[in-house]
């Protein structure tokens, strides 16, 4: 049960995009097209879980054990960009088909705020009560956190597609209207506040 | 380019966050109160600085292929410094930023600048790029931070001056941010539309 409330809230409630801010780039840059931006929401559900999964173990059994939490932010952005490199190469041999769809995704997932973000924060606090710091709930909830950007970024990308065809003033044109679009969709979102 | 246009470039037309659309994620997340907005672009110029002027040290030795790696590093240690100063000096600070001063990391600005400019000039230019570009996301925040701070809670820099009656909450919660720098971005384009349109007239004329 604890599961499932951990994970309605981190899909609905604490949208990642639309409550937490993270990962606006990709949010903005890839979301003209419906098709894209499932394949981004894809290749962040692969990233992010394998990502928090890596650091999650590294924070138990060396950052804690060692005492150097303060090199956090280093750890894990090298881990990070070379995981990613490595999900690359091993996609590449292993399954090409998946490569075609993910790889033009995976370079620009290095610098996504979402999959350090969550990787930071899932060491900060607890993410059930009662539990402490563990390598499942964490991996977990980074699993639902990745859904949650999918849902966010694709039902953006069917709004945006829309918005091509809307005659608006020349300056509002672009990022603007896009922003204040995701203004509005962020406002339906906090419908879901107080569900969890 | 002369050095007074490398210094001014980021502050108005070339300025990360509303006209290059980098850095968005602290754009938005912070600007709740005009302090948190100062705190999050001191420490944004900080290390966007001090990483331009390491970059354009090393530019020399750092061998071209494994490039971006090396920039991390040099980034995400100014990034670490700065947030245990922060937490050491201005607690308060570190609390309402949170998680956003390691993600400066992860801001396109910094690994941008460095990519696109310390990587390829000296230190001195590097210098007023990374100044010029600090100061002008921290114009921008500090932008964006009024407008929702005076609408959303009725203060400005925590010293309120319309009753908590009168408030429009939404301007402080998550739809608020989308929309304000929406709208600030669509004014800021359009501002220079016209300004570029009325360049374009007097040469006109001239000719």
């Amino acid at each position: 049960m604890e599961y499932i409330l951990m994970i309605i809230g981190a899909v609905l409630v604490n949208n990642i995009i639309l409550v937490q801010f993270l990962g606006i780039c990709p949010f903005l840059g890839v979301s003209n097209k419906v098709s894209t931006a499932l394949g981004m929401g894809m290749a962040v559900v692969f990233v992010m879980t394998l990502a928090t999964l890596v650091t999650a173990t590294l924070q138990k059994y060396v950052l804690l054990p060692f005492q150097i939490t303060y090199l956090q932010t280093i750890v894990f952005i090298l881990v990070i960009a070379s995981l990613v490199q490595m999900v690359e190469i091993v996609l590449k041999k292993v399954s090409p088909p998946l490569y075609q769809a993910l790889g033009v995704f995976l370079p620009l997932i290095t610098t996504n705020c979402a999959v350090l973000g969550v990787a930071i924060k899932v060491t900060e606090q607890e993410l059930i009560k009662g539990h402490g710091f563990s390598i499942l709930d964490s991996t977990l909830y980074a699993v639902a956190v990745a859904i949650g950007f999918t849902l966010a970024i694709v039902i953006f990308a069917g709004l945006r597609e829309q918005l091509e065809l809307v005659d608006i003033p020349k300056g509002m044109k672009g990022v603007p209207i896009a922003l204040i679009t995701a203004g509005i969709l962020a406002m339906a979102f906090m419908g879901f506040a107080n569900l969890v | 380019m002369s050095k007074w246009n490398i210094l001014t470039k980021g502050f108005f037309k070339e300025n990360p966050s509303l006209i290059l659309v980098l850095g968005t994620c602290p754009t938005l997340a912070v600007t709740t109160s005009v302090n948190n907005a100062i705190g999050m672009g001191a420490a944004t110029t900080f290390v966007l600085l001090m990483s331009n002027i390491l970059i354009s040290l090393l530019k020399n030795v750092i061998p071209d292929k494994v490039r971006i790696p090396c920039f991390i590093v040099i980034i995400a240690t100014f990034v670490s410094m700065v947030d245990l100063l922060i937490q050491g000096f201005v607690p308060a600070l570190s609390a309402s930023l949170g998680v956003f001063i390691p993600l400066i990391v992860v801001n396109c600005i910094v690994l941008g600048r460095a990519e696109a400019f310390a990587s390829k000039n000296g230190v001195w230019d590097s210098i007023l790029d990374g100044l010029g570009m600090g100061i002008g996301f921290t114009i921008s925040l500090i932008l964006i931070a009024t407008v929702r701070e005076v609408l959303g809670a009725g203060a400005f820099m925590g010293h309120q001056f319309i009753p908590a009656d009168y408030n429009i909450l939404i301007f402080v919660l998550a739809p608020g941010a989308f929309i304000v720098y929406g709208f600030i971005m669509a004014l800021v384009r359009h501002i220079l539309n016209k300004v570029e349109a009325k360049r374009k007239a007097k040469c006109a004329v001239a000719k």
